[in-house]
């Protein structure tokens, strides 16, 4: 009876503090028994693969978030990532091939990518942490820099013709699609987790980001080496932006300019959600991956009350805004 | 009947080796501002804690209406009429206004005729009473998180004087309040005197407690020294019977030794032409060191450029002979230094994160196996370690530190720091903000520091501390060091001479 009870108050208080989430699986279920195929594998596969990309995504935002940053650079960084390996990427006989290189190996590819969003993350760690420009206004540069490199190696011309292997890898899955299947992009989500959770809870590097997020001041009085942390936070957002947009590059079987676009407010979002606090110090892993869930979760949702694509946007945009607001409001009622 | 609603007579309260409160008394009168004054430790917090039965008094009674009584708990203090606002509001933001006045006695009726279930019309209807108590023009379904800090603390007085109350503690006040707010509180509590409510009023400012008292009873060192009149007190007066203190037994027992000297720091100068220049001084092994100076004095700014949060342009600091670099903290704490700083909140705790987390920020690198993955089960017994040495008074090691007292707080950042196993220790204001209990503590963690060796600068503007707990003192004038006084020979005169050669 007491065991029932506590449960109670802890399911009531989770309510309480996530509102949206409540809403939303809701809502899901109500359209779950409305609309058919919406409980069927092909569904769930499809939730899985969108949500394991996105995973990385806020994975990587969410250091910049805990240490009371940003990234909005996360986005098009994502998109040069799979312009760029899009590019590398082209079949040898591909007629429509933008540079005139012989083909590569997929995973040359992934290594040219994450590399180059290290490089990225870098930058931006050494604006914030050498020049003290703040996170929003740092990032919110190299988000435009980012964007004007995409155009210039693109031409803003749409990319095509992947080798096979590649998009049938990224595609992949053990099982049968029509039937019970787990899509590959699930382990590397997994994978991903699991290295975050052990980065954030067993690593010095962790206990120091969650530091710097509680109390900038505090931990530098301590001896923790804030630039280094810092810097190693947007670095690693990076590399995962760059495995995000490889990935991405592969499941679309394509990639344009416009591609991470706006990717990086739903990440930040998806975060909030998922309870990682706008004022530092607070976060995890499994918070960010419950906030990814419920956003791709909405996605498929408007998808099957088919809602105009036009208002996904509206609806999306709503929601960022509420999952905000209220986090904002649970810290001003603690003031 | 008695004049007096409530009496308290010769109250004793011991905390381990430190008398809090020595034969305390207080007397309050139905419908009259009683202010209780004294410094920070004076023991008015644990006068209150005894009176509303969180503390246990050693000695000493309570009577009500001239019948001696017992009050045990916090319950038993509200069932006979007492009530209390603390100085730090702990409202319930998410719920309604309704709903944290009722909290833990919610009117219940029965849902048919056998479910018992909250009677919301009914707490509704007596919370919109008490609003209006309290000038208060609030829809009490409002939930509390959207209303400002002093309507929030108008809504604590309204839930303390709910039911019989007959004495209302308000402890600080109007600590966080605007000027125009503090006109607000003191129009409900002119409106409580009419009713006959006896308020006992705690604060530091002098210009309040002439206007809104009535009788203003004054305490030092945990002893009762006289209750006055408000209308014959000037502040000059207040502040002599405040502070003209003797010390009795406030400090530990040193047993330190100062050996060699081991620290030196020779013509240290800022880049910053007002602030420090030309310091030089020595600490012994196992000395305590005091710095005394007025505000401005830089002695916080020194020792941050000793530390390396600050520049320098010039000087050297030599340990053991051999000369040390420092241009930040992390090579200043290399190089077994370590600086307990004067802002706990400001550059000391990290509030959303736990006692385990603050106490091994600072030392991590110890605690790493496979040269990356974090021993967790070290970091526990750090914790466990340092809780049992230094009584630190916390759930578990997990608990976030914003939620423990600030003595406690203290303890944890101390220990961050000793996890290091430094050899010289800065201690900027080690025990401001802190009640009596956890002070004495601290300076036996202190006094404990320095019997084992360890040599100690300690900052503080607390006079009877400087002189209660060093060996020597350094005291400070506008960035310059303007002398030293033998612990022994120093008081609050030659301290004052030396702090005041302005050039």
């Amino acid at each position: 009876m007491n065991n029932r009870d506590n449960f109670g108050k802890k399911f009531i208080k989770y309510v309480k503090a996530n509102p949206i989430v409540v809403m939303l699986v809701i809502v899901a279920i109500i359209v779950g028994f409305t609309k058919d195929n919406f409980f069927s594998w092909k569904n769930f596969g499809n939730l899985m693969s969108n949500t394991a990309v996105r995973f990385l995504i806020a994975l990587g935002v969410s250091g910049c978030l805990i240490t009371k940053g940003t990234d909005l650079s996360a986005g098009r960084q994502v998109g040069l990532a799979a312009c760029l390996a899009g590019i590398l990427i082209q079949r040898g006989d591909y007629s429509g091939k933008l540079w005139n290189l012989p083909q590569m190996n997929m995973f040359v590819v992934l290594l040219i990518v994450v590399v180059l969003g290290a490089l990225l993350g870098l930058l931006n760690g050494a604006i914030i942490t050498l020049l003290k420009v703040p996170p929003f206004i740092t990032t919110l540069g190299t988000q435009t820099i980012v964007y004007g490199l995409c155009l210039v190696i693109t031409d803003a011309q749409p990319i095509g013709g992947f080798q096979k292997s590649f998009t049938n890898l990224i595609n992949g899955r053990i099982g049968n699609a029509n039937g019970f299947h787990l899509p590959y992009l699930l382990f590397v989500a997994l994978v991903a987790g699991i290295f975050f959770w052990f980065l954030y809870n067993k690593m010095r590097h962790g206990k120091y980001m969650y530091a710097i997020g509680g109390n900038e001041v505090a931990a530098e009085v301590s001896g923790v080496n804030t630039t280094k942390t810092l810097m190693l936070i947007y670095t690693t957002a990076g590399i995962m932006y760059g495995i995000a947009g490889w990935l991405l590059a592969g499941k679309t079987g394509g990639a344009s300019t416009s591609m991470g676009m706006g990717y990086e407010l739903e990440a930040i979002a998806a975060c909030t959600i998922g309870g990682v606090s706008t004022t530092g110090g607070i976060g995890t892993v499994s918070g960010v991956l419950v906030g990814v869930l419920v956003f791709e979760l909405l996605k498929i949702v408007l998808q099957f009350l088919g809602v105009n694509p036009y208002y996904n946007y509206i609806v999306q945009g709503i929601v960022i805004v509420v999952a905000v607001a209220l986090d904002v409001r649970k810290y001003l009622a603690k003031k | 009947m008695s004049e007096y609603v409530l009496e308290m007579r010769g109250v004793c309260k011991y905390f381990p080796g430190v008398k809090a409160l020595d034969h305390a008394q207080l007397k309050l009168r139905p419908g009259k501002v009683h202010a209780l004054m004294g410094e920070n430790g004076a023991g008015k917090s644990t006068l209150m804690k005894c009176m509303f039965g969180i503390y246990k008094m050693d000695e000493g009674d309570i009577y009500i209406d001239g019948q001696k009584t017992v009050i045990s708990d916090p319950l038993e203090a509200w069932d006979k009429g007492i009530s209390m606002v603390h100085q730090e509001l702990q409202p319930i933001p998410a719920r309604t206004i309704g709903e944290n006045i009722f909290l833990g006695r919610y009117p219940m009726k029965k849902a048919l005729g056998f479910i018992p279930v909250v009677d919301h019309d009914k707490m509704y209807e007596e919370t919109e009473k008490l609003l209006k108590r309290v000038r208060m023009d609030f829809d009490p379904r409002q939930k509390l998180g959207t209303l400002t800090v002093s309507q929030m603390q108008s809504v604590e007085i309204a839930k303390a004087v709910a039911g019989n109350c007959r004495v209302l503690i308000l402890d600080e006040p109007t600590s966080s309040l605007t000027q125009n707010e503090v006109e607000a509180l003191f129009r409900i509590v002119e409106d409580l005197k009419k009713e006959g409510v006896a308020v006992v009023y705690i604060s530091h400012k002098m210009d309040e407690i002439l206007r809104i008292s009535d009788e203003v009873t004054i305490m030092r060192d945990g002893q009762y020294i006289g209750t006055w009149d408000a209308k014959e007190l000037t502040t000059e007066f207040i502040i002599t019977k405040m502070v003209g203190r003797e010390l009795v037994n406030l400090y530990p027992k040193r047993e330190n030794v100062p050996g060699d000297v081991v620290f030196e720091v020779e013509d240290f100068t800022s880049i910053n032409p007002r602030s420090f220049r030309h310091c030089s001084f020595n600490v012994r092994k196992g000395e305590i060191l005091g710095v005394a100076g007025l505000v401005g004095a830089q002695r916080t700014e020194l020792m941050e450029g000793l530390f390396g949060t600050r520049s320098h342009t010039s000087g050297k600091i030599r340990y053991q002979g051999k000369e040390l670099k420092i241009n930040r903290p992390k090579d200043a704490i290399d190089q077994g230094i370590a600086m307990l700083t004067e802002d706990r909140r400001g550059s000391g705790i990290m509030g959303v994160l736990s006692v385990a987390d603050n106490i091994s920020v600072a030392s991590l690198n110890k605690y790493v196996d496979y040269g990356f993955m974090l021993n967790t089960k070290k970091i526990d017994q750090l914790v466990e370690e340092n809780r049992q040495k230094m009584n630190i008074k916390t759930p578990s090691g997990k608990t976030l530190i914003q939620s423990l007292s600030g003595g406690n707080q203290q303890k944890v950042l101390i220990g961050r720091w000793l996890a290091n196993d430094p050899d010289v220790l800065i201690l900027d204001e080690p025990t401001r903000g802190i009640d009596v209990g956890a002070k004495y503590e601290i300076y036996c963690i202190i006094a404990d520091l320095a019997k084992q060796g360890k040599s100690i600068i300690m900052i503080s503007s607390e006079m009877g501390e400087l002189i209660g707990m060093s060996d020597r003192i350094m005291v400070m004038c506008d960035g310059r060091i303007t002398g030293f006084i033998d612990g022994k020979e120093a008081n609050q005169e030659n301290i004052m001479a030396l702090a005041t050669q302005f050039e």
